[in-house]
């Protein structure tokens, strides 16, 4: 009499059962990774300081050497921690911060993560409480001395601090092919403004050269472009005012930037959507264009190539941008609330010493945080980049998440796509004005 | 049909009536209750949730579900946002080419294999193998096909097309596919007289060209779909109508246009509507294959979702969007279900 | 051809006959050229070794065949992410067609007050944009703690499988003879007794052609994976093919032969089960 019952019973159940198959197995580390992971994605270390998990998406070449100099050099002064590289492959940390926002979100903290200055850790970061303040280990090992306030002004909230960065690349260069341009006859000097700039573009049209190569695939390559000119042509102290506020999208120098950007959109090879920034880079390197803007980490693929600093390639700052470094930087927090703070700590005193830069940075192409490095670790470019760094004006990127909130950057890069084809300074302009009194930083 | 009275009705013996047993019906509901449930909570909780979301302030990475005000702004805002403008002009152009496309060639292939010649299961095999692959591995073959330095340009090349235009004294045939931002057929100046200043909108209405290629792509996948269905069709199409159109002196050609092709509507009815909710839906071919496109010429709502959640987090825009694309597909989805809930019952 | 058509002896009709014949067969067979040129491309790139791979020599094959070609990067980049494609996929087509089936049967056989409607408000979560219900999804997973896992990825795809295996399986037992369930009742059969003595043997047909639909659309998928799944390492092979492409310096060999490797369980079972795919989109599609 039960049988039957029972037996609806147990069907009832092995249906919600099947229903409801996750909940049966919640899995210890969400974001963790099943199956083999080729490039580590460990999970959460266990309670107890013998571990140090260090969080990142430097997973290819010479960035993977670069952190690996870290772990060597932290590894001597503390030899007894256990290092877990919790790397994640994806373009520019795409993937990755997802990954870490959701751990973050869940409570599980890394002890450290690899970070960009600026609107990425202030908003992401340190707003929702997932970081903590590193302002005594700066005045401890004097590092308020030898990295440069602008750069500790974008690490900043409230007067804390709360990040260390390890390497800084420029964003505002600009490479050129030496043979293509003596060819036809053409010298760039120290520094190189938006008219010379134009002229030299009209003449190489004339003769037949594609001027300026871009590779705006995914179009960050072309908003980076227009983000250098606009810093160009409005200078330091006008650009740092968009981001509060103080200057408007719309100011008659930010409209003539636009149009300065239309006309050198003009110099640009045809197939520029179609190719990804690196594929604009080796079309330069075999002269099928003169010109090239690009952060520094282009010459990660001139060296790649096998070429040398100022033979068979140079660079000079973005036109118009001489006496200004934009800042695209990496560096590390500590982790509120992690399972290995003093190990934590720690890493990031290794980070911030002269040693352990001047190990990093020749390794991945980038330049110290620091002002002291010595000088001989690096090539002819990066002394050149050394010298801005310590002398020019330093400014955040909007296209690398530094100066203004995610919103916004994705407003900058839609409102970039559509200038892209239509050139209309009024409607970039305006597009611009309202998406940042969206974002909240607009007047 | 009559299962359950006559389930009552053999219900009715002594031998049940002294057990004690759930009744059938209750023991039905309860089981299919964990589904009816888990689908009521993913589903129908899940979209209220989303369109709370697109109503509220969320707009960073910290959760924020306080109303918005004035209540629908973030609509207002994103309807005014040129790129959902594009969006919407480019679902409306790709679905009419997907469609135009996809019916004619899944039709065109299902008549050619009505003719049952030698190897026509290999042919039909031919045709429907890309419904197998995912729309990644499309998106990703055809991007490099339709490059403009190469793929099919190459081809026309090759071919000598080119060789011959130019003997012509016209232009080579090299067009740019999906790296294209021209939009062709814009009606702005037309729109002008009725809503002035039409003229001086960004968002161009016509026919982007770059969504041609994707519109062929999606076709290649989905005509071997469409064709099965249409031969699934025609088989239900007995012999004997053929032959008394035959007998009435009908040629084969006319067989197809005068009685076969319209005793298949009920069949491009439902293929018409599958398409259509594909195609509102579609996300992982033009994702993979051409990105949002210059000047947003390919970009698609379903991208745009994907970028204000993910990219942006500007959770109220994207869940704003999702809401818009879900009553678009009801808007067809729906009166089908109710057709053929009628029909059912 | 009927033996009426057969016994038409004129001439000029048979000559006509034979030209259209001819006609057609040459249409089919251009048509075939053109589907499966996108298919030569993959294979033929892949095969290439990273030199010889260029977007200038896209159409010719690959000049020597080198054991350095696209496969072997494939291989080595994609081979992880096919496992948890295949631990995603079985666990998930096993349990979407067993509920099912139980689902079908019910709708089918067992009809109660209301359950069209119930069953029509099922089917239309089917139709739905995924995009509608992603927020709240991921949400839901990171509550229940399978947030960027595999079996995470597999109650996505368990749930919103229902709809449609639901439809096939009642489309499927809805063409059973009651007279089969009449009899085990007579026997003394209840609900699930007849469902199981009965009704499952019989819906061996059933069971492949979901099956294989669902096998396809789930190793297909990109959305819920890549919204699911946020790590590289974990994700399904859809979403690590795009990556692939996608990445700063693109290998074209590695991401061809990729494309192959990922269409290659579907391809299998597509050739080999063919009919039965057929049979799933008849059944899934055409109501009624």
């Amino acid at each position: 009499m039960f049988g039957k019952s029972l037996l609806f019973a147990m069907t009832v159940l092995l249906m919600a059962a099947l229903v409801f198959t996750g909940c049966a197995a919640p899995v210890a580390a969400p974001s963790g990774g099943e199956a083999a992971a080729p490039a580590g994605g460990e999970a959460a270390a266990p309670a107890g300081g013998e571990k140090l998990e260090v969080f990142s998406w430097w997973t290819s070449g010479g960035e993977a050497a670069a952190l690996q100099a870290l772990f060597d050099a932290y590894a001597a002064q503390y030899p007894d921690v256990e290092i877990v590289n919790a790397t994640v492959a994806g373009g520019g940390g795409s993937a990755a911060r997802g990954v870490l926002q959701t751990r973050l979100a869940g409570g599980d903290v890394p002890d450290t993560w690899q970070v960009h200055p600026g609107f990425e850790l202030i908003g992401q970061y340190v707003e929702p409480g997932f970081v903590a303040p590193v302002t005594d280990l700066y005045a401890s090992e004097g590092w308020n001395e030898v990295v440069p306030q602008a750069l500790r002004d974008m690490m900043t909230v409230d007067g804390e601090v709360y990040q260390v960065t390890v390497g800084v690349h420029r964003g505002n260069g600009f490479w050129y092919n030496k043979q293509l341009l003596a060819d036809n006859g053409i010298e760039i000097g120290e520094t190189l403004s938006v008219d010379e700039f134009i002229a030299i573009a009209d003449q190489l049209q004339a003769a037949g050269v594609t001027p300026l190569c871009v590779g705006d695939s995914g179009i960050w390559a072309t908003a980076q472009l227009f983000e250098n000119t606009l810093l160009g042509t409005i200078g330091p102290e006008a650009y740092d005012g968009l981001w509060d506020g103080s200057t408007r999208f719309d100011d008659p120098g930010v409209k003539q930037a636009m149009e300065t950007y239309g006309k050198m959109l003009e110099y640009q090879n045809e197939d520029h959507s179609a190719l990804s920034w690196d594929q604009a880079v080796k079309k330069l390197m075999e002269g099928g264009c003169a010109f090239n803007s690009m952060g520094d980490w282009a010459y990660g693929e001139f060296v790649a190539a096998g070429l040398t600093d100022n033979e068979e390639f140079g660079w000079v700052s973005h036109p118009g941008t001489a006496g200004s470094f934009m800042i695209v930087a990496d560096g590390f927090p500590i982790g509120n609330g992690s399972a290995n703070p003093e190990n934590a700590m720690n890493w990031l005193k290794v980070l911030g010493s002269k040693e352990a830069q001047e190990a990093f940075n020749p390794l991945k192409g980038s330049i110290c945080a620091r002002t002291d490095c010595d000088r001989a670790k690096f090539g002819v470019y990066h002394n050149w980049s050394m010298d801005s760094f310590a002398n020019d004006a330093l400014v955040p990127s909007v296209v690398h998440g530094s100066a203004a909130p995610a919103d916004f950057q994705q407003g900058f890069n839609d409102a970039v796509t559509v200038f892209v084809v239509d050139k209309n300074v009024d409607a970039f302009a305006n597009a611009l004005v309202a998406a940042a009194q969206s974002s909240g930083f607009g007047q | 049909m009559t299962v359950s009275t006559d389930s009552a009705a053999l219900h009715a013996r002594p031998r049940d009536r002294r057990r004690w047993h759930l009744s059938e019906q209750t023991q039905t509901v309860l089981l299919l209750l964990p589904s009816i449930l888990a689908l009521t909570v993913f589903i129908y909780v899940f979209i209220s949730f989303t369109f709370w979301v697109s109503l509220s302030n969320w707009r960073t990475l910290k959760p924020d579900l306080t109303l918005r005000e004035p209540l629908f702004a973030t609509y207002v805002e994103m309807f005014n946002m040129v790129r959902w403008q594009a969006d919407l002009r480019n679902t409306f152009v790709f679905t009419v080419f997907f469609i135009a496309f996809a019916v004619t060639l899944g039709l065109t292939l299902a008549i050619l294999l009505d003719r049952h010649l030698a190897g026509h299961n290999v042919f039909r095999n031919v045709f429907l193998f890309p419904y197998a692959l995912s729309f990644v591995v499309t998106g990703v073959v055809w991007r490099w096909i339709f490059n403009p330095e190469t793929g099919i340009n190459l081809l026309f090349e090759v071919l000598g097309i080119n060789y011959l235009l130019a003997q012509a004294g016209m232009e080579p045939l090299k067009p740019g596919w999906i790296t294209d931002p021209t939009v062709v057929a814009q009606v702005n100046g037309i729109l002008a007289t009725v809503l002035p200043g039409a003229d001086a909108w960004q968002v161009k209405w016509g026919i982007p060209l770059a969504m041609i290629p994707v519109a062929i792509a999606a076709t290649w996948q989905l005509s071997g779909f469409v064709m099965a269905l249409y031969i699934g069709g025609m088989a239900t199409i007995s012999d004997e109508v053929r032959e008394a159109a035959r007998i009435d002196g009908a040629s084969e050609f006319q067989v197809y246009r005068k009685v076969i092709i319209p005793m298949l509507r009920p069949v491009t009815i439902s293929v018409v509507v599958i398409l259509l909710h594909v195609s509102l839906k579609i996300f992982d071919l033009v994702y993979t294959m051409a990105g949002v496109g210059p000047g947003f010429a390919t970009d698609v709502p379903a991208i745009f979702v994907f970028e204000q959640m993910f990219k942006a987090t500007r959770y109220n825009l994207g869940s704003a969007a999702a809401i818009i694309m879900l009553v678009l597909v009801a808007l067809v989805i729906v009166p089908y279900l109710a057709s053929t809930l009628r029909e059912d019952t | 051809m009927t033996a009426a058509t057969l016994s038409q002896p004129k001439p000029r009709y048979r000559r006509q006959r034979r030209w259209g014949t001819y006609a057609v067969w040459l249409v089919m067979f251009l048509m075939a050229i053109v589907f499966l040129t996108p298919v030569y491309v993959m294979v033929a790139n892949g095969l290439k070794d990273a030199q010889s791979v260029s977007l200038q020599r896209m159409w010719l094959p690959p000049a020597q065949l080198s054991t350095d070609n696209g496969f072997a990067g494939a291989w080595v980049r994609l081979s992880p992410n096919m496992m948890n494609s295949l631990l995603m996929v079985i666990p998930a087509t096993i349990l979407s067609s067993l509920i099912g089936a139980v689902n079908g049967y019910l709708f089918a056989k067992w009809k109660f007050r209301g359950s069209d409607i119930i069953f029509t408000l099922l089917l239309f979560g089917f139709f739905i944009p995924y995009q509608s219900v992603l927020l709240p999804l991921v949400r839901t997973l990171q509550i229940l703690g399978v947030y960027g896992t595999i079996p995470g990825l597999i109650l996505v795809h368990v749930i919103y499988g229902i709809p449609i295996t639901t439809l096939i399986f009642r489309n499927y037992f809805a063409g059973v003879p009651t007279e089969l369930m009449d009899a085990a009742r007579v026997d003394g059969a209840g609900l699930i007794t007849t469902f199981t003595r009965v009704m499952l043997p019989l819906s061996i047909p059933a069971f492949v052609v979901v099956g294989i639909f669902q096998f396809t659309n789930i190793w297909n998928d990109f959305l819920f994976g890549v919204t699911v799944v946020p790590n590289p390492a974990a994700q399904p092979v859809t979403i690590a093919l795009n990556n692939l492409s996608g990445t700063f310096s693109v290998e074209w060999n590695v991401v061809m032969a990729g494309a192959v490797l990922a269409a290659l369980p579907t391809a299998i079972i597509y050739i080999l089960l063919g009919r039965f795919f057929i049979r799933g989109i008849l059944a899934g599609s055409v109501k009624g």
